[in-house]
């Protein structure tokens, strides 16, 4: 399998606090990665971490490097913004813009200079159809997207980061807030996307990480414990420690 | 019915009456206030009311200068205000770090809202009239205006703004879309109704009040409108001030007085309408939950 990104003794620092502890793993291509582990772990700060977001918030330090196509995403002169169009991402609550479903989907070409709108248009209906929204929405593209259900909206969200066309697909906990079936579209869905595109999904539900993913790191205090192969960490895990979280002795 | 049940209802019998009838008083004052004006000043209004000079020494014709006057001087503060009000609010809000510096800043600020107008008004006459030789007109009113209203969008804008969720700030950045262009095409549009509910308060804030223009530009009299932002002008505010106290014969200019105090009333009340409505459709569409 090809790698996409490695992370090579990654640690990060909130303040005085470090949430995550000399990370090492390699994400491969087309695979689909899933993190595990009890809240406050730091899954979801690797995740973001992976895409510079944790950048917006102060007071953050980092060290060690991860590497994406074979370049440091944290050497000094790397280009952030390309970073982020090149890995998308989705969050745990859906988040659409307070606009149309239309300029929702429009909104990250547009932000990287495409304004045709036959060319917006083509954009919209593929990123849609790739969501599975397209057949509920075609109608009623000029609506808002707040006027949609919950599991609607973040397939919303997900079209609206497929739109700019990325490589990398970083899903944070994107069904937590939802119902089971849309769950399970969402789950569909995320296992229709690997065909294209490699995806990382941080997740509370373990059956959810066994389902969907062909990896699977479980993380606990700021650090991996354990990284592996899904089924096998699923059924012989090889550290005590993953064994008691994922039979839900805690957690 | 146990003893202490029944004084417990009689106590909120006695608290809701007690509420009611302080909202009673202060509803009934302003009724009355407002049935007083409209009283007094209906005669007088009419169409020329509006389009015509006053003549007689003010003892007759209509409050066109002042209306034109406030227009202008109100328009001068809201060019001001606006851009450096609405900028000061961004960067209050997404660009200085939360520390004890900014946290002085934003408490000052908040504060400035609180200056007495009169002491704008002396402000505005050393710095603008003297100071920078603008001399009474439009230009040093305006400004003087602006610096009154300036706290009040700071605040709106910057509230407006934090109240929309990070989650779409997330959102953008994480599309690759950068600072400016997230404040620009997401946060500025969702917090639009607010920044524009603010900004029109202000105006009629602005349009309102007199202390200010007092010494930085008000006349007493003027026989042809202001020709540039150096000119003089005439103000309802003024106007109104000036007929109540200021006239020789202020019994027959009465109806005059009251006349322009219901139309500065409803310019006023027109705003904060818009001010108002602005804030229905905020809360319909959810824009910022």
């Amino acid at each position: 399998m090809e790698e996409i990104i490695k992370i090579e003794n990654f640690s990060l620092y909130y303040g005085k606090d470090q949430a995550l502890k000399n990370i090492k793993m390699n994400i491969y291509k087309n695979c689909i990665t899933a993190l595990i582990g009890p809240s406050g772990c730091g899954k979801s700060t690797l995740l973001r971490s992976i895409n510079r977001l944790n950048d917006t918030i102060d007071n953050i330090r980092t060290e060690g490097d991860i590497f994406f196509e074979n370049q440091n995403i944290y050497s000094d002169n790397y280009d952030i913004i390309t970073l982020r169009k090149k890995i998308g991402m989705v969050f745990q609550k859906p988040n659409p813009f307070p606009f149309s479903i239309y300029d929702n989907v429009a909104y990250g070409p547009r932000i990287w200079g495409i304004n045709k709108k036959t060319e917006l248009d083509s954009i919209v209906e593929e990123s849609l159809k790739l969501a599975a929204l397209w057949d509920e929405v075609k109608d009623k593209l000029k609506k808002s997207g707040l006027s949609l259900s919950g599991g609607q909206q973040q397939r919303l969200c997900i079209a609206r980061a497929l739109a700019v066309k990325p490589e990398i697909l970083l899903m944070d906990e994107p069904t937590s807030a939802l119902d089971p079936i849309s769950t399970r579209y969402i789950e569909e869905l995320i296992l229709e996307l690997k065909k294209e595109f490699t995806i990382i999904i941080v997740t509370h539900n373990m059956q959810q990480a066994a389902r969907v993913s062909d990896m699977t790191g479980f993380m606990y205090l700021g650090e991996i414990i354990e990284y592996d192969n899904t089924e096998k960490m699923f059924t012989i895990p090889s550290k005590k420690l993953t064994e008691d979280y994922i039979t839900g002795r805690f957690g | 019915m146990k003893k202490s049940t029944i004084k417990k209802n009689i106590i909120e019998k006695i608290g809701i009456t007690l509420v009611s009838l302080s909202t009673l008083i202060v509803i009934t004052s302003l009724v009355i206030i407002f049935f007083d004006i409209i009283s007094k000043g209906y005669s007088v209004i009419s169409f020329d009311f509006f389009t015509t000079f006053p003549k007689k020494n003010m003892t007759e014709g209509g409050i066109l200068p002042a209306i034109v006057g406030t227009f202008y001087v109100t328009i001068a503060s809201a060019i001001f205000s606006v851009p450096f009000g609405i900028m000061a609010g961004i960067y209050l809000s997404e660009y200085a770090k939360t520390n004890k510096f900014t946290t002085l800043i934003k408490a000052t600020i908040k504060n400035l809202a609180g200056v007495p107008s009169i002491v704008y008004g002396l402000f505005g006459l050393g710095l603008f009239v003297t100071g920078l030789g603008f001399g009474e007109s439009v230009l040093s009113a305006g400004i003087t205006l602006g610096l009154l209203v300036i706290p009040v969008i700071i605040t709106a804008t910057e509230e407006a703004l934090k109240r929309v969720p990070d989650s779409y700030r997330d959102a953008s950045i994480g599309l690759g879309a950068t600072k400016w262009q997230t404040i620009k095409k997401v946060l500025l549009p969702s917090a639009g109704p607010g920044i524009m509910t603010g900004i029109i308060l202000s105006i009629g804030r602005a349009a309102g009040e007199t202390a200010p223009i007092l010494f930085t530009g008000a006349a007493f009299y003027l026989n042809s409108l202001p020709g540039s932002i150096f000119d003089k002008f005439m103000a309802l505010p003024y106007h109104i001030f000036t007929l109540s106290t200021q006239h020789a014969q202020i019994s027959k200019v009465r109806p005059i007085a009251y006349g322009s105090t219901l139309v500065l009333i409803i310019i006023v009340f027109l705003l904060s309408s818009i001010a108002f409505f602005l804030r229905l459709k905020l809360r319909r569409f959810g824009g910022n939950k």
